[in-house]
């Protein structure tokens, strides 16, 4: 929060629902200018964080600051930097495309004055301008889907949370879909999430993976594509010991760990750390559960993180 | 913000055919019965002459047909509340106002005066109705204007109950369903009392709003149907939250 540069900061992020956790202790940050990408399976509690994020949903327990805002203590002012796409787009059926984007950002505080200007922006960023005058509930999915991306962006709000915005569009939308998030994400802060790896690739500067409501997995793109060329193994450890204990074993370039129990060791050429790594787990007692090469692509690193958890006791 | 809420609904309300039908048919029947007691009226006012204090024009004719509207209403304003915020919940567009800077207090509070100022357009329509006897007669304002006040009030507590009712489902006809039987249940609360000092009276919508009928405006029949309404909006708002909290 001291952070002037942070526009969204979670933490400790919890929600259950009955008896059952459907997010548990999400700590998430995001800077300005910053694109994050959400991944999991199906249910790890993707759109159940960014409800909370948005303030649909209240969390159980954990707390969301918006640019410094807290949300829970002034939700107002929090919201009026937030946008919002849903994973079912919050569409009036009965209204023009034009008469629902005016009313989202009447709803979103714009000054009656700067309406038309912003929903026009908005319309033209989405290729929404030959449908201007048409009823929401006649227009394509994919069209609604565009209607529900210029809901979210048309009163610039600083932080963009999109709940798999590219669902049901055409690849040329996709594209340009992805270069406007691009665009967003220069002076905005934007959240997507998605089930496509290679959108994540593309337009995202950090991406975090979910699994069963916790935080598995979270780096920088540029840290994903730089290790695709280095050497590396990934080590998963029930009790790990420090960092340097990792790195002083004979072979082990450098570590970087990815979560709490995983880390991703560079290697060296000359010596194999493999034998050296295995015998000091077992006298050490770091609790081995994992050992395997480096995973290269981003889809390599997902189906490793959310299978290998599925079938975990 | 709460008038942006409102003019969302109002327009809503105009685009669906339920409203124009409603609206239609409330005014054909209003029509009919109002030029029904005026033919009745004329025809027995030479007989009513020769009573000492003969009743008014206003007393025969508005007096029975704000009674006999206030009962339609009933039957109508669920049908137009029922869509409010169980429709919002089905298709979740609530989510557009959950995620604006809007409070619950404000998004209750708009719906609400949406419906309101549909509800007062027809009572302002009965209330020129009743204004068009001035054409021909000696009109009682104070007993049309108590009667428009309390037919208002009536209204807005219709759509103060229709709107907790949407807030309860997911299933517009449930709530049109419960709001009716609520409101039947508070029209006729005092009927299972014989008692005329049970405290049952003082619930009932009806006994209240005959008082207005009559042409008595009492604070305590205007503080039961302030009341009335602030008690429904506020458990609206405080449902909406709950549900916020429970998901
Ligand atoms: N209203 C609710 N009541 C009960 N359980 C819920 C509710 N909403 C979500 N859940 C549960 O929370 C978990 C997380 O759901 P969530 O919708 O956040 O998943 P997701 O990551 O968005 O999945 P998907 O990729 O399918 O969109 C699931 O197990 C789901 O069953
Ligand atoms: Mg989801």
């Amino acid at each position: 929060m001291a952070d002037p540069a942070l526009t969204i900061s979670a933490q400790g992020l919890s929600r259950s629902f009955g008896a059952r956790w459907a997010v548990r202790d999400v700590t998430l940050e995001l800077k300005r200018g910053e694109v994050l990408g959400f991944l999991g399976p199906n249910g790890a509690g993707k759109t159940t964080t960014m409800q909370m994020l948005t303030g649909n949903l209240a969390p159980s327990a954990g707390s969301v600051s918006i640019c410094g805002v807290d949300l829970l203590d002034a939700p107002k002012q929090a919201k009026a930097r937030l946008g919002y796409l849903p994973e079912v787009p919050p569409l009036y059926k009965e209204l023009t495309v034009t008469e629902y984007l005016r009313l989202a950002a009447r709803l979103h505080r714009l000054p009656k004055v700067q309406v038309q200007a912003a929903v026009d922006l908005a319309m033209e960023r989405c290729g929404l301008l030959p449908m201007a005058k048409r009823l929401i509930g006649s227009l394509s999915k994919g069209y609604q889907q565009r209607v529900g991306i210029a809901q979210a962006v048309v009163h610039q709000p600083d932080v963009v949370i999109l709940d798999e915005p590219t669902v049901g569009l055409d690849p040329n939308q996709i594209r340009e879909i992805r270069a406007l998030i691009r665009e967003l994400g220069r002076d905005h802060s934007v959240i997507l999430s998605t089930h496509i790896l290679p959108e994540v690739e593309s337009v995202c500067d950090r991406v975090q993976i979910m699994n069963e409501g916790r935080m598995v997995y979270s780096d920088t793109i540029a840290a994903l594509k730089e290790a695709r060329d280095a050497r590396g193994l990934v080590v998963g450890l029930r009790r790990p010991p420090a960092v340097g204990e990792l790195a002083a074993i004979p072979g082990v370039a450098k570590v970087a760990p990815l979560s709490e129990h995983l880390f991703r060791l560079a290697l060296q050429e000359a010596p194999d750390p493999t034998d050296a790594l295995v015998e000091r787990s077992v006298r050490l007692n770091w609790g081995l559960v994992q050992l395997s090469p480096a995973q290269t692509s981003l889809e390599d690193v997902f189906v490793q993180l959310t299978q290998r958890e599925e079938t975990a006791p | 913000m709460i008038f942006t809420i409102a003019a969302k609904e109002l327009r809503s309300l105009f685009i669906s055919p339920l409203a124009w039908v409603i609206l239609g048919f409330l005014q054909l029947i209003m029509a009919w019965m109002f030029l029904s007691r005026l033919d009745a009226f004329l025809g027995v006012q030479s007989q009513l002459m020769a009573l000492p204090a003969p009743p008014g024009l206003t007393e025969v004719i508005v007096a029975p047909v704000f009674g006999a509207t206030a009962l339609l209403l009933l039957l109508a304003v669920p049908l137009l509340s029922m869509r409010l915020m169980a429709e919002e919940r089905r298709n979740q567009t609530i989510s557009l106002l959950l995620s604006a800077p809007v409070s619950m207090t404000e998004i209750v509070l708009g719906k609400f005066l949406g419906l309101l100022l549909f509800l007062l357009l027809l009572v302002g329509l009965l209330g020129l109705m009743g204004a068009s006897l001035y054409a021909g007669g000696s009109l009682d304002l104070g007993l049309l204007l108590a009667n428009l006040l309390g037919l208002a009030l009536m209204a807005a507590s219709f759509a103060a109950v229709g709107l907790f009712l949407s807030c309860l489902t997911q299933q517009p006809v449930v709530a049109a369903i419960g709001g009716f039987g609520v409101l039947l249940g508070l029209w006729l609360v005092n009927m299972s009392t014989a008692d005329p000092d049970s405290p049952l009276h003082l619930l009932s919508l009806l006994k209240h709003f005959e008082a207005f009928n009559k042409g008595l405006v009492d604070t305590a029949d205007l503080a039961y149907f302030l009341l009335l309404i602030a008690a429904f909006l506020a458990l609206s708002i405080r449902r909406l939250d709950g549900d916020r909290l429970r998901g």
